[in-house]
């Protein structure tokens, strides 16, 4: 049961992890913001999952229904995914602006010209 | 009634102040709200210090909601003085930049400058404010956000790639940070940092509040560039418009410090910090690396404001130095070097602002022979440097006395001595700008030079005044910056 | 669902096609989506939709359209040293969970303090069943003010950054599709129920899942859907980039504002109670108007996104 009750945090660990990878090891700028995206994505997810509850439903007041999943962490992640699209959005706009001016968005080919002028 | 309300205003001021700029469309019209938005928040933090320092804590609750439930705005001694910090730099500088930006910016951009400024300093004030963790991670964001803008905004190509470096390693620290209070809402169920303070010891055994207070400490290390996680800044620095390196410099990674402070002391308390975690075996050696490794690379640089960018992630070493002593000295001596770092590398960047507004660069070459075209400004440059150093009568000797007493305190002598030691260091690259700007040989360029403009000037010899006079009378800072550390060490008894 | 989120973050990692990974990403977001209703995360599940899935895989696009397509093999110690990193803090985070409660555990902490509040005091404090809308735009509803200004930021950012033209008109670039008759009925015909929609989420988050944001995005991909159809010029007449962009401004001034009003009649910031004959009602009114701000600021946000995009040419 220990087990079973974690493997779902641990899922969603390894995809935190998959997404910070993609990060540091691309070269690639617009790949990295899809690290980053993935990334906060996966924490989200985590979230998400500590407000789960046990025959718990959507957190939207009925008649009847006395269990409720735990809205906080919604709310959080709400906004969470607000700021992640704002990053996001910021990021390639200085990507695409990077590109304009080194005609690269490769990490060391940037690095390369940056150190020849 | 505006004084219960003042908590309030100090944050919604600059936050309405943003979008305004960014209707008026217009250079100077921007600039002149934005400068008095600054001046208004910096007389808000005086009025909030006067406030705490009389009645001790505020409270504050937003929406009327009572805390936990609500996000509540909390201000002791520490973070008055941190606002004070943020609020005072941002006006002085941003009465500077006006003069600046427009030469180093496009004009078409300028208003998006002072939009920008006011959304940093709203996500500054902001941070170091509230009383709510994930309400930190919001107002982080609208900062880090507008950094990034900031820094791009420069005409410099490179500053493209500082930012955006700036960006990924910002927003990995940023989702550490959310990590960590995913961590400790699961372990205590709420959000409220006095909450948290109060819940946490039933639940301070178990390995989850560890590894969150592990991400927490790196996320926000991150952000505050301690060393070894300090590779964002000399770039961001370097290529930024002058007048924003000179806010970056005295407000951005003195909020992060702020925010260790604020986790290590308040929220998990000293006995957590510092017995259980043993976080001073490791702060030590991080900070002592972090100041002879960065002095030792500052001496190296060509590019003088690359060269400040280094000078203040040593200047970081030596705060988190005082935090790892944990006494009330050496905390003491953390918080001033936190006001005290803040004044004099927000002078030398608006110095080096002047340089770069007459002579269109900053590379050590190009400043042969400038100490006697631009004699007012390199005038301040050398005492800004020399406040660096920790001369006596500078805010750099206060620190640097209040680290060794502390070291002394607990018979740290090698400690004390390694403080010196690096003081030569810092010396050093000081010595080797003073050298090119007055024993060089002039290019041939350096007759046209001329001293820079009086509205440069005045902003710049305020802050080295500032510099000067609190390293003489030292009652205001050290007064609070003593009640802040006593409060944050009192709370673990 | 999780090992399908598994495989498709995999894939992305290891593909040098950007567009393809670009792609993938959105799929890796609809499931998150999904994955999100299945733990009653309705609104959470909505708006990563419409984000993630949506205007985060436009933008990644859009900015692979002006750059390149493919990414190029990086050094293999990168990979080491990434993999160390990654290694390490999985195993710290892995380390971290054996002491957190069950997934579902109804006596894990999170549920039994500060939450319960929310659930059972809301619908005499506020009056509207969606708990969730009422955390967001009340008790937390200062949060929400910061996720405005981000959301104004990053718009700031992009016009700064790709600038739209202050004149007002933007070079049309590539014309619209508006020779496909198809496409253009098609277009026409959906807008409105777009719109409609729209509003009708705008207005319906006290009840159920939707509020300002959502109904931002919705709204401003009317815009951009008209955009793409009929071309850059048709939609910028409809809708000036000036008057867009200043609209953003205004949704975060409308929501400040409304915690300014609270302020000067004499109650604390954002205290919607004071603004009504009794308090429900002034939550009500309050709520209104906050998620009226949002609605405004995010659809405003977008579509200046989408402009300095499609109108951004290379410098030379």
């Amino acid at each position: 049961m220990q087990v079973f009750g974690l493997y779902n945090y641990w899922v969603v660990i390894i995809l935190m992890m998959i997404g910070l990878y993609v990060v540091i090891a691309s070269g690639n700028l617009i790949k990295k913001i899809v690290g980053l995206n993935i990334f906060q994505t996966s924490v989200f997810i985590l979230y998400i999952s500590i407000g789960k509850l046990d025959r718990g439903t959507a957190p939207i007041l009925v008649e009847g229904v006395t269990s409720y999943s735990n809205p906080l962490p919604h709310v959080l992640i709400l906004t969470a995914i607000v700021v992640g699209v704002a990053t996001t959005a910021l990021g390639l706009a200085l990507a695409v602006r990077i590109y304009g001016a080194y005609g690269s968005i490769e990490e060391d080919e940037i690095q390369k010209q940056d150190n020849a002028s | 009634m505006i004084r219960t309300q003042l908590p309030a205003l100090q944050v919604v001021i600059p936050l309405l102040a943003g979008p305004t700029c960014l209707l008026l469309h217009h250079s100077r019209l921007s600039w002149g709200l934005a400068t008095s938005a600054s001046w208004v928040a910096l007389f808000i933090s005086l009025a909030l210090l006067d406030q705490v320092l009389a009645t001790g804590p505020i409270s504050y609750e937003l929406g009327g909601w009572a805390a936990p439930w609500g996000i509540e705005y909390r201000i002791d001694e520490i973070n008055a003085f941190v606002l004070l910090i943020i609020s005072g730099i941002s006006a002085i500088t941003i009465s500077f930049a006006r003069t600046s930006i427009e030469h180093e910016v496009h004009s078409k951009h300028v208003y998006l400058v002072y939009t920008g400024w006011m959304l940093c300093l709203t996500g500054l004030l902001g941070i170091a404010i509230t009383g709510d963790v994930f309400n930190v991670f919001v107002f982080l964001e609208i900062s880090s956000l507008s950094s990034y803008l900031l820094i791009s905004l420069s005409r410099d190509q490179r500053a493209l790639t500082a930012a955006f470096r700036y960006l990924v390693m910002g927003t990995i620290g940023a989702t550490f940070i959310l990590i960590g209070i995913a961590l400790l809402y699961m372990m205590t169920g709420t959000l409220n940092m006095s909450d948290l303070a109060a819940r946490i010891p039933s639940v301070s055994d178990t390995r989850t509040v560890k590894i969150a207070f592990a991400f927490l400490t790196a996320g926000i290390g991150l952000k505050a560039a301690v060393f070894p996680m300090h590779f964002w800044l000399p770039n961001a620095y370097a290529y930024a418009p002058s007048a924003i390196s000179a806010l970056f410099a005295g407000t951005a990674t003195k909020v992060a410090i702020y925010l260790l402070l604020r986790f290590f002391f308040t929220i998990y308390g000293v006995e957590f910090s510092f017995e259980t975690m043993k976080l001073d075996r490791i702060l030590l050696p991080m900070a002592l690396a972090g100041i002879f490794v960065a002095s030792t690379v500052a001496i190296f640089q060509t590019d003088i404001k690359r060269m400040l960018g280094y000078s203040s992630i040593a200047q970081i070493g030596y705060i988190v130095l005082g935090v790892s002593l944990v006494s009330v000295t050496g905390v003491t001596a953390a918080i001033l070097h936190l006001f005290n770092h803040a004044l004099m590398k927000a002078a030398l960047f608006v110095a080096l602002g002047c340089v770069f507004f007459r002579v269109g660069s900053v590379t050590r070459d190009d400043l042969a022979g400038i100490g006697y075209t631009m004699p007012w400004t390199m005038g301040a440059f050398v005492l800004g440097g020399l406040s660096l150093v920790g001369i006596p009568l500078t805010v750099g000797f206060i620190s640097k006395w209040y680290l060794i007493v502390a070291a002394l305190e607990q018979q740290m002598w090698w400690l004390a001595g390694l403080v010196l030691i690096s003081s030569l260091l810092a010396l050093v690259y000081v010595w080797r700008v003073i050298e090119i700007a007055y024993f060089g040989t002039p290019g041939d360029r350096s007759t046209e030079i001329k001293e820079a403009p009086a509205t440069l000037l005045i902003p710049t010899w305020i802050l080295i005044i500032a510099n000067i006079y609190f390293g003489i009378d030292t009652s205001l800072t050290v007064g609070v910056a003593e009640r802040a550390a006593q409060a944050l060490l009192g709370n673990a008894s | 669902m999780l090992s399908l989120l598994t495989v498709t973050a995999l894939a992305v990692a290891r593909l040098d096609q950007l567009f393809a990974a670009v792609m993938l990403f959105g799929i890796y977001s609809l499931l998150s989506a999904a994955l999100f209703v299945v733990m009653d995360a309705v609104d959470v599940a909505f708006t990563e939709a419409a984000v993630g899935a949506g205007i985060s895989i436009i933008l990644m696009l859009g900015a692979l359209a002006l750059t390149s397509r493919e990414q190029r093999p990086v050094p293999r110690s990168r990979h080491w040293i990434a993999l160390v990193v990654v290694v390490v803090t999985g195993a710290g985070l892995i380390y971290g969970t054996l002491d957190i409660p069950l997934y579902a555990d109804p006596n894990a902490p999170a549920h039994l303090h500060v939450a319960p509040r929310y659930l059972q005091q809301s619908m005499q404090e506020i009056g509207i069943p969606n708990v969730v809308t009422s955390v967001l735009a009340s008790y937390r509803g200062y949060d929400t003010l910061g996720e405005t200004v981000v959301i104004f930021t990053a718009a700031v950012g992009v016009i700064g950054r790709l600038g739209v033209a202050t004149e007002g008109r933007i070079e049309p670039k590539t014309g619209g599709l508006e020779h496909y008759l198809i496409l253009r009925i098609t277009a026409k015909f959906m807008l409105p129920l777009i719109l409609v929609f729209a509003l009708y989420v705008q207005f319906h988050g006290d009840f159920g899942p939707g509020g300002g944001f959502q109904a931002g995005v919705i709204f401003a991909s009317a815009f951009i859907l008209y955009g793409l159809v009929f071309g850059m010029e048709n939609v910028t007449a409809v809708a000036p980039p000036v008057v867009v962009r200043s609209l953003a401004a205004i949704g975060v001034l409308i929501y400040a504002g409304v915690g300014v009003v609270s302020l000067l009649m004499g109650s604390n910031f954002l205290d919607y109670n004071i603004l009504g004959h009794e308090p429900t009602h002034g939550q009500h009114l309050g709520i209104f108007l906050v998620e009226f701000g949002v609605g405004v600021t995010v659809a405003a946000s977008m579509i200046s996104l989408f402009y300095a995009y499609a109108s951004y040419q290379r410098e030379k």
